[in-house]
């Protein structure tokens, strides 16, 4: 059938100067081979390399496009007329005036310019906790231009955050963190969008959670939820970038399971709960999540750049008090369970099993393996009456120097060093175990327990409760 | 040599009324005349509505079938689409990266700056044949 193939002004050059085109055809395809046929020129303009249709060129048959019939299978009829539309579109750069100001000496630089900050504009970058690390990520991030921050804490700001966790103010005391990350970040930079998560990250919604971001950055301070999002980025191919901080100590990695190792060819396995106290037990110099958190939002801006060299393969290591940066290098394990040549894991599984963490939330046991607990209230009464009770805190010595209960005749027993100082407490004692919160004595009950221990009871709320109920000129720390 | 593209007075003031009413959002069109000499000559600007439906304030998108239609009607009274105009809210009349990515090359593409809700003068581009880069084009005024 002969039909007209009508062609758009910008590609009659192509055409001889023809407007219209009669070419006798029985599909849209066909009719449109005959045209580049007849004019070889039109034929990058209309076809991509795989021989398809150009996404910026639309073909109609009369009033109908193509796309919505057969596509360039589409029969055609005597008379009808093929017209090539182009596909038109456009708009203003990514930026606003008010942004361009606002950015001024990041375009500056060549290293950045528009295009960086485009990109910046365009990123998604998920930070894990906006407590100590979180802090100086959030903040820092946000300034440069981040387009959308997500952030995942379940946590409510404490006052004894505030000494590091800078993000925060003293008014947010009692707040979600969520909410003041968000007011403090807008804030900041107007033009990002924040996303929160109040819930904490589990194996059950991790991959969920993290699959639309481009770059995740762990600023977690327990070994169940690094392994956790460890794993979930190398299922879901994501960079993660990795800090953490022991008191005087930072490291510094980025781990993209494609490109190099990851967290678990490092550390194959987690130390034995109980080795490693949290910044609540062993304490931290608020500065230095500062500095690693701040070092870990420049990694994020580096990998959303493209520029410099990302600490992909390298670990970074900072001496607070020596003030030296080391550097070690990683490789990936060829055997690693999860990024190796022959992955064993290929979901996430179990964390706090995995890390031996007795699975009990700090507010108290809610499983089976629940230890004896005794009140502060009935501790005081059975003192008062004389019964004869050994007392054991089970802190660190600098928490005994804060507060302690001497006078009652408590002993102090580090948890670490319970086991080897066992055998200092008689096995026919009526035991009572404490700390600052419960936490940790319930571990050492659980170890004198299985070591053979029979009369044994964890002081419910530790110190803290004792503060609140019996003793408030204790200090709470 | 800038190349030349003129429009009646009317025209421009259509142009710039269109794109300030759009404010904060960019507004599209289509550009109706012909070409004589290599001077292009602008007889009248047909609005269409801008496709997107999310950021309106710095994308546009004009709907093929909308192209088509009006590109039937143009040929039939002997005109041609010359190009197309849109407007950059709260940008200057420059054509971004984003710009450049969708452009064909022969159309005139009419950007009008709109500063907090004031149109500004508008400025002419056309894409080289190598997608390289836009070359301004001079708008002179037809009385």
């Amino acid at each position: 059938m002969t039909i007209s193939i009508r062609i758009p002004a910008a590609l009659r050059s192509y055409a001889n100067g023809d407007g219209e085109v009669q070419v006798a055809a029985a599909t849209v395809s066909d009719a449109l081979r005959q045209l580049v046929d007849r004019y070889p020129s039109l034929l990058p303009h209309l076809f991509d390399a795989s021989g398809e249709l150009r996404n910026f060129v639309n073909a109609f048959v009369n009033e109908d496009d193509v796309r919505t019939l057969d596509g360039p299978a589409t029969r055609v009829s005597a008379g009808d007329t093929i017209t090539i539309v182009p596909s038109i579109a456009g708009g203003a750069g990514a930026l606003s005036a008010e942004e361009v100001r606002r950015y001024s000496r990041h375009l500056i630089m060549p290293e950045v310019g528009m295009e960086g900050q485009r990109k910046l504009k365009e990123a998604k970058i998920l930070l894990i906790g906006a407590g100590g690390l979180g802090s100086p990520l959030g903040l820092y991030l946000a300034a440069a231009g981040i387009g959308t921050i997500g952030i995942v804490d379940f946590d409510v700001v404490d006052e004894t955050n505030l000494q590091r966790q800078v993000m925060h103010g003293t008014r947010d005391v009692g707040r979600r963190k969520i909410d003041s990350a968000r007011d403090r970040l807008l804030d900041i930079n107007p033009h990002i969008d924040i996303v929160g998560y109040e819930t904490a990250l589990t194996s059950a919604n991790a991959l969920d959670i993290l699959a639309p971001w481009d770059v995740v950055i762990d600023g977690t301070d327990n070994f169940p939820t690094r392994y956790l999002v460890n794993d979930a980025c190398v299922l879901l191919g994501k960079p993660n970038v990795y800090g953490s901080i022991f008191r005087f100590e930072g490291q510094l990695s980025v781990f993209w399971a494609e490109q190099g190792p990851c967290y678990r060819c490092l550390f194959r396995e987690p130390p034995p709960p109980g080795l490693v106290p949290s910044c609540a037990e062993g304490g931290v110099l608020g500065v230095l999540p500062g500095i690693i958190g701040t070092l870990q939002a420049l990694e994020g801006i580096k990998l959303v750049l493209g520029a410099g060299d990302a600490m992909i393969g390298r670990l970074l290591l900072f001496d607070a008090l020596m003030m030296r940066f080391r550097e070690l290098k990683l490789r990936k394990d060829p055997d690693c369970v999860i990024c190796g040549a022959n992955p064993t894991i290929r979901g996430l599984i179990d964390y706090d099993e995995f890390c031996g963490v007795p699975a009990f939330a700090a507010a108290g046991a809610a499983d089976g393996d629940a230890v004896p607990a005794i009140t502060v209230m009935e501790l005081k009464q059975r003192l008062d009456r004389g019964d004869p009770l050994t007392l054991i805190d089970v802190r660190e010595p600098h928490e005994w120097d804060i507060a302690n209960l001497e006078e009652y005749g408590a002993r102090l027993i580090p948890l670490g060093s319970l086991p080897a100082r066992m055998n200092e407490i008689g096995s026919a004692e009526e035991v009572v175990l404490f700390c600052r919160t419960g936490g940790r004595s319930a571990r050492a009950l659980r170890q004198l327990r299985d070591a053979g221990f029979r009369r044994l009871w964890n002081l419910e709320g530790g110190l803290h409760a004792w503060s609140d109920a019996i003793d408030p000129s204790m200090p709470r720390y | 040599m800038m190349r030349r593209i003129r429009m009646p007075a009317g025209v421009i003031d259509a142009l710039l009324g269109y794109a300030g009413t759009g404010y904060p959002e960019e507004v599209c069109g289509v550009l109706v005349g012909q070409e004589d000499d290599g001077v292009r000559h602008i007889a009248r600007l047909a609005p269409v509505r801008n496709e997107r439906n999310d950021e309106r304030r710095r994308r546009y998108l004009i709907d093929a079938n909308a192209l088509r239609r009006i590109e039937a009607d143009v040929a039939a009274e002997g005109l041609d689409v010359i190009g197309f105009y849109h407007s950059h809210p709260d940008h200057p009349a420059i054509p971004s990266a984003f710009d450049r990515e969708h452009a064909w090359p022969w159309y005139s593409y009419v950007i009008v700056p709109v500063a907090r809700g004031r149109a500004g003068p508008p400025r002419a581009w056309r894409l080289q044949d190598d997608r390289g880069a836009f070359i301004e084009e001079t708008i002179s005024v037809d009385s």
